[in-house]
């Protein structure tokens, strides 16, 4: 036995996703990079608090959670998908994708992609991406030629009881070209999910990545993003989480040439036991780049947020402008919020800025919200409404923001989201 | 209906970093329905403390007295109770809300005064009507509606807000704190009689001042004089004359 080999416990988390990817190996492509993943995952095992990148998210119930021998098949998903067009204002004549359980479903979508691009790759290094490497089987390839506007395109994935669902998406924005992104994970019962989206935006093209994280109460979510971007090039992602009892959005961007911009924004709105995440890294590696994070989380309940953002700048990216922000609304004695601010600085003229906030809401507002006859959950809700309002004005698609903001409404009426004093 | 609204006896105090301060010290105040009561005083002898707790603020705790609006026991109702049941207490420093915008605001608080009151709701239009020709009527440019509540405005401007506000939720008592303060003389007189218009036998008005002036415009039935936390004289409108000409000196002695 080698000393320093880790213990079994920690191999054994990954032990049964390892046996799942030995029974279908045999009807996978990519197989050197999926065995390589599969033999990363055995000897490091998924990550546990001890690792320090995980140390606010607990993903126990990842592989803790009990799964039926019998998944439950695609049946739920066009009722799921109508509850998005009713109740979530999902416009119908927005192009879309929608994966059911993992895999494509051509019947609810409405366009089509270049198909699945595979999982080929580098060296696994990061747990989420490596199960991902070795276990997705579907994904969208969107290719966008050089100058042309895309539009928007949707992303939906549903995921039905008792299933567990890997997605790898790969796009790539080819000079001057534009794409809105908007990526929605909803499904029913306890599921697990992990999407890795590997994103190149090039010379001068622009890609906005909205994702509204809506899953089921029970599920486990987690979402992995690379993005790589080119000159005079923008990524400007948000995340709006809202459902999972644990979920992380996990950002990683490379800015490789200059006058590049990443925005990694969100907001966190959680409630009863659920953990959110959004963790980045940000690589500024050209000069005059810029990166900039709002974040913003309302919690309730027993709710935690986590927000971890790190800043590398090297030392040829002078004139780096970096920003980050990470504000949390604290509606219950109980909720909290976890944030780990990091900076790695090695060139030195640059501009970079952290700034975090927590707080329970204002008193002397609500008192005169209320004096004036608005109700106090009114109240409440006008006062969340509005401190989550600098991070939805960020979102540059119109009709995407007043999709969230939709998504946002639901939230109030769900369990005691609001209830809290 | 004299008994529009009785204060007997109110105490309270504020929560001073772990004791109580009493502030309130035993105020008895009757205001008739359609009358208008002024209410004088040095700084900080309770006069919006006094506000604060109609209106329903709650780090203030009541240790003793009652206080009886239209017959109903006011301190057991929520403040959006008392907003409902006619209450308005323009505050002396309004409370800015960024994010919020100010039409938004003051159409949600007019509807939900209205839904309480039994009345039908505005419409976006029937709403927009309204709110633009009080605002008018007070001179108050347009684009406050546009922006968000109190935020960036100037001292007058915020006191003008309050005044709108107070005219379209039209209420049956009206707690005006300083509001005259930081106004320009056109203002007063436009505020003035933004009061005036409300007055009828079911309105009733308590203005909390410094100044004479807007005691010209209103002319209240009754002033009272409060220091320390009581009400120490009460007068009609030459009280306010004298307390401009003397000063509170003699007051106080007396109350000494
Ligand atoms: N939160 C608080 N903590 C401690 N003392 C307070 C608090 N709020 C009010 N007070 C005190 O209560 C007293 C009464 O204050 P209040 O604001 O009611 O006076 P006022 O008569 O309205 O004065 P002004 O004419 O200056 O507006 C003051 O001495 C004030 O310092
Ligand atoms: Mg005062």
């Amino acid at each position: 036995m080698n000393a320093l080999a880790p213990s079994a416990a920690g191999r054994d988390n990954a032990a049964r996703f390892v046996a799942e990817y030995q029974g279908k190996r045999g009807r996978l492509g990519d197989l050197a990079a999926r065995d390589a993943a599969g033999d990363w995952l055995s000897r490091h095992g998924l990550p546990r608090r001890t690792e320090e990148a995980f140390k606010y998210t607990d993903l126990r119930p990842l592989w803790e959670r009990d799964r039926p021998a019998e998944p439950s098949g695609a049946g739920f998903a066009p009722a799921l998908l109508d509850s998005l067009f009713e109740r979530a204002g999902l416009d119908r004549d927005w192009p879309r994708l929608v994966f059911v359980n993992g895999q494509l479903d051509a019947a609810l979508s409405s366009t089509q992609s270049g198909g699945f691009a595979g999982v080929g790759g580098d060296t696994p290094d990061h747990a989420v991406v490596a199960l991902n490497t070795m276990l997705a089987e579907d994904g969208a390839s969107l290719h966008v030629p050089a100058g042309t506007d895309a539009g928007r395109l949707v992303i939906v994935s549903l995921c039905g009881p008792g299933t567990d669902a890997h997605l790898r998406h790969r796009v790539v924005l080819e000079r001057g070209a534009k794409l809105s992104l908007i990526e929605i994970a909803s499904g029913e019962g306890s599921y697990a999910g992990t999407v890795v989206s590997e994103i190149t935006v090039r010379e001068e093209a622009a890609l906005e990545h909205v994702r509204l994280q809506q899953d089921a109460a029970d599920a486990v979510s987690l979402s992995h993003v690379r993005a790589t971007v080119a000159e005079r090039a923008s990524y400007d992602g948000f995340n709006l989480a809202l459902g999972a009892a644990v979920a992380r959005h996990e950002v990683r961007a490379r800015l490789e040439g200059s006058y590049g911009i990443v925005h990694v924004n969100g907001a966190q709105l959680l409630g009863g036991t659920q953990v959110a995440d959004l963790t980045s890294a940000i690589v500024h590696a050209a000069p005059h780049t810029s990166s900039r994070q709002t974040v913003k989380n309302v919690l309730t309940g027993r709710a935690r947020g986590v927000f971890q953002g790190k800043i590398l700048v090297n030392r040829i990216a002078q004139k780096t402008d970096g920003y980050q922000m990470n504000q949390a609304l604290l509606l219950s004695e109980e909720a909290e919020i976890d944030a780990k601010p990091e900076l790695e600085i090695f060139a030195d003229d640059v501009k970079c800025s952290h700034g975090a906030t927590a707080g329970a809401l204002d008193e002397e507002q609500m008192f005169y919200l209320r004096s004036r006859g608005v109700p106090r959950a009114e109240a409440r809700a006008i006062l969340v409404r509005a401190f989550l309002e600098d991070a939805f004005d960020l979102v540059a698609d119109e009709p995407v923001r007043a999709l969230l903001e939709q998504a946002t409404e639901g939230w109030w009426d769900g369990a005691d989201a609001l209830g809290a004093s | 209906m004299s008994d529009f609204l009785r204060i007997e006896g109110l105490e309270a105090s504020i929560d001073d970093n772990g004791s109580p301060k009493p502030i309130l010290k035993g105020i008895d105040l009757v205001i008739p329905a359609g009358e208008v009561h002024a209410i004088m005083g040095p700084n900080g002898s309770g006069k919006s403390t006094l506000s604060y707790v109609l209106a329903g603020r709650e780090d203030y705790e009541v240790t003793g007295g009652s206080v009886s609006f239209k017959g109903q026991d006011l301190l057991a109702m929520e403040p959006e109770e008392r907003a409902a049941a006619g209450v308005f207490l323009a505050f002396q420093a309004p409370v800015e809300l960024p994010g919020v915008n100010n039409a938004n605001f003051l159409r949600t608080a007019v509807n939900a005064v209205r839904r309480a009151r039994g009345e039908e709701e505005y419409d976006a239009v029937q709403f927009l009507k309204a709110a633009r020709t009080k605002a008018k009527a007070l001179s108050m440019p347009e684009d406050l509606l546009k922006r968000n509540v109190n935020v960036g405005f100037s001292g007058g401007e915020k006191k003008r807000n309050e005044v709108l506000q107070m005219a379209m939720l039209n209420p049956s008592l009206a707690i005006l704190d300083e509001t005259d303060s930081g106004l320009d003389i056109d203002a007063l007189r436009i505020v003035a009689e933004g009061v005036n218009a409300l007055r009828s036998p079911s309105f009733s008005a308590l203005v909390i001042t410094h100044h004479q002036r807007l005691l010209d415009y209103l002319v209240p039935d009754k002033v009272h004089v409060m220091a320390r936390g009581r009400i120490l004289r009460t007068g009609g409108p030459e009280l306010a004359h004298q307390l401009e000409a003397e000063g509170y000196a003699s007051f106080l002695a007396e109350a000494a």
